[in-house]
């Protein structure tokens, strides 16, 4: 190697990628790795979508049509999987590593080598996971929960899902840890705790909670896989077990899981609500504290999940009162956001159309939540579609609301040009279109007592299936809209200013669009 | 750099120490839950444990003793109790027997595993002597008689006046050990 290209070579380190496809592989580039996770997600979100439209095919009218049972079942358990290890963690921990720093004033994540290696398992989790449903016996089908014993009384192909899920815990633990140790030690002088914005503050809490219950799922998969192959009896009870116990260590991870799943959206609209309102953030403070008390809240609800199993009055009163409890913090958040709007000068960008969106649907989520909280009625919604409508409406027109929100309100600083407006406000209105008739009409079904997880159903249910059919197939194929927006945008287009909206606030808009390969190797001064 | 580095290591050390406790707390969910249930009787689990004859007995009051009984998940089992229900006085002992026909042509190991509803009446269902401490081995084709020994507390809530006693009875998989 000549000494020219040598120099040449150093200089490439040191401003801008390594060319070539090891560029991704190697890379210890926050950057990189937040559009790798943002790239991976979204090639789940289409998988795991696949997987909906085959559920909701198959339910389109009663009877047994187009796949046999088991393979239904294990539809909706892997869709679950999914969609929730697959597309909103791996998106939400993708924007982190984009924004963090950015946000911050850091040159990049505390761990990097640490943070190239947590995106990179996650490929192999999601193969081990992906490959069960060829192999003899299919893939998971006892629900996405993997409650014992129906769980363990499948194929062998079982050991994939608990070491994939194994996979997806180490990962997420060691992003959390990367994005703690980020923010605890990489803040820009004079860049305060409490000035920190509501996005780092939410991930904050958000890598608390995963540090704390990823473990606890990985001990009680764990406890499955020696059941089921190593004969000892946690779940059994002919061995002494109990199968209820699963459930409890189950939904203590699983609730704060859903928190998991939903704070850090609460970060993302509370940046774009702001910037399009023109006005700062309705109280920052008690936004910060709402979003601990809801963390903190998680911890204590999870029985919630299973007020059928037969628990005592006092425990009943007890998880139902806590529960409804977190509509409190939850209600501070939605109020403050209002606020935040109420008298701006708001306009309607797409960012904002989705926070918007999330707003008012994430709502609709929130109140069939606390219909669900009511003990005694829930003994009668409990595993109907009304449960499944619940919580799709915090999770599609919420997470991944919030998600693509994100995505519209960064894209034009990711990528140095402005997406197609139009074509993103389009986006937006067919998506919410088909989305309420696809979920709206499971309220309905499920009231009316349409069990979930089943591949057949009774007449009655079978014209509002028909509707969310057809919403499902409009949103699912509405969503070519988005990587075409995204994907046009990479491209080219109208080239972004820094500033890019006009009301933003934050460091991230004060370095050049698009976002140079290092940022803030000096850090910026704090106002 | 060097101190930059060494608040990382720290941080992440921590948290690693955090991550090994909750973990560990996963597996000590288990012991905490068979502790709360046997203190409680939450889970409609009654003690494993032969109880001693009971000391009082309110003659006034009569419960009704259910007996149910379940196979599990399709195995070659015929089982079920030979008493349908009970009256009981509170605080007197009495005797009941469930049936167990190995219906499989090979030996094999069975095991029951009982369990009382409503579950706040578990913790006053006691057992001097029961088929559930044990596993108990058959022969292809074997019948066999079952005895239970069991009285329920004086103190049992005013509230309770009926308790059904469900077991379900598994194969444990085993091949009989023969005599032993």
């Amino acid at each position: 190697m000549s000494a020219a290209s040598a120099e040449h070579h150093d200089h490439d380190d040191h401003h801008g990628p390594a060319p070539g496809l090891t560029r991704w592989l190697y890379t210890t580039n926050h950057k990189d790795i937040g559009t790798l996770y943002l790239l991976f997600s979204l090639l789940m979100f289409f998988i795991g979508g696949g997987m909906a439209l085959i559920i909701r095919a198959e339910l389109f009218q009663p009877g047994l049509q187009l796949v046999d049972p088991l393979f239904f079942n294990s539809m909706t358990t892997m869709h679950a999987l999914v969609m929730i290890f697959g597309v909103v963690m791996p998106a939400f921990v993708g924007l982190a590593n984009w924004m963090i720093p950015m946000m911050i004033g850091a040159p990049d994540m505390a761990l990097p080598r640490l943070n190239n290696w947590s995106f990179w398992i996650m490929p192999f989790a999601f193969t081990l996971l992906l490959s069960t449903l060829f192999m003899e016996g299919g893939g998971p089908a006892g629900g996405w929960t993997l409650y014992a014993p129906l769980s363990l009384q499948g194929g062998d192909s079982f050991a994939f899902v608990i070491f994939s899920i194994h996979f997806m815990g180490i990962s997420s633990v060691m992003g959390s840890i990367n994005i703690v140790a980020t923010i605890f030690n990489m803040r820009a002088p004079g860049m305060t705790l409490m000035k920190m914005p509501l996005f780092v503050w939410t991930w904050l809490i958000t890598a608390f909670l995963l540090i704390a219950v990823m473990p606890v799922l990985a001990g009680a998969v764990t406890m499955l896989l020696t059941d089921r192959f190593f004969d000892t009896s946690f779940f059994s009870a002919a061995g002494g077990g109990d199968p209820v116990m699963y459930q409890h260590i189950f939904w203590f991870f699983g609730h704060p899981e859903v928190y998991i799943l939903i704070l850090p959206a609460f970060g993302i609209v509370s940046s774009i609500i702001p910037t399009f309102a023109r006005k700062p953030l309705f109280g920052y403070a008690s936004m910060v504290y709402a979003t601990a008390s809801i963390a903190f809240l998680s911890f204590i609800v999870w029985a919630h999940h299973m007020f059928t199993v037969g628990m005592p009055l006092a425990g009943e009163m007890f998880f139902m009162f806590a529960t409804m409890m977190i509509s409190v913090p939850t209600g501070v958040k939605v109020f403050n956001w209002i606020a935040t709007m109420w008298r701006g000068s708001m306009t309607f960008e797409t960012p904002m159309l989705f926070a918007v969106g999330f707003l008012v649907m994430f709502t609709i989520g929130g109140l069939s939540g606390l219909m669900l909280a009511i003990t005694p009625a829930d003994i009668q919604y409990h595993d109907t579609y009304f449960v499944v409508a619940h919580f799709h409406y915090v999770l599609v027109p919420g997470a991944i609301y919030s998600i693509m929100a994100a995505t519209y309100y960064w894209l034009p600083k990711w990528t140095g040009n402005m997406y197609d407006e139009k074509w993103g406000k389009i986006h937006f209105w067919v998506s919410t279109i088909f989305l309420n008739v696809l979920f709206f009409p499971m309220h309905f079904v499920g009231l009316a007592g349409m069990p979930r997880r089943i591949p057949d159903y009774s007449m009655q249910f079978a014209d509002w299936n028909a509707v969310a059919t057809i919403g499902a197939f409009g949103f699912g194929f509405s969503q070519l809209i988005f990587v075409y927006v995204v994907f046009k945008c990479m491209k080219g287009g109208e080239k972004a200013t820094d500033e890019v909206w006009e009301g933003a606030d934050g460091l991230e808009w004060t370095v050049p669009s698009p976002a140079p390969y290092h940022t803030f190797e000096t850090p910026p001064p704090i106002r | 750099m060097n101190a930059i580095r060494r608040a990382h290591l720290v941080i992440a050390g921590k948290l690693s120490l955090l991550v090994v406790g909750m973990f560990g707390f996963g597996y000590l969910m288990v012991p905490i839950y068979n502790i709360l249930c046997d203190i409680t009787g939450l889970n409609g689990k009654t003690s494993s444990i032969a109880a001693v004859a009971p000391k009082s007995v309110d003659e006034d009051r009569l419960v009704t003793v259910e007996f149910v009984s379940v196979v599990n998940s399709a195995a070659a089992w015929t089982f079920k109790p030979m008493q349908r229900t009970m009256q009981v006085v509170p605080g007197q002992t009495y005797n009941a027997s469930y049936e167990v026909v190995n219906l499989s042509g090979n030996p094999a190991v069975g095991q029951a595993v009982p369990s009382v509803a409503p579950s706040s009446a578990a913790k006053y269902f006691n057992k001097i002597e029961c088929f559930c401490f044990t596993h108990q081995e058959f022969g292809a084709g074997d019948r066999k008689e079952m005895p239970l020994v069991f009285f329920v507390e004086e103190n049992l809530p005013r509230s309770i006046d009926t308790v059904t006693l469900s077991y379900t009875y598994f194969d444990t998989g085993a091949q009989p050990a023969g005599d032993s």
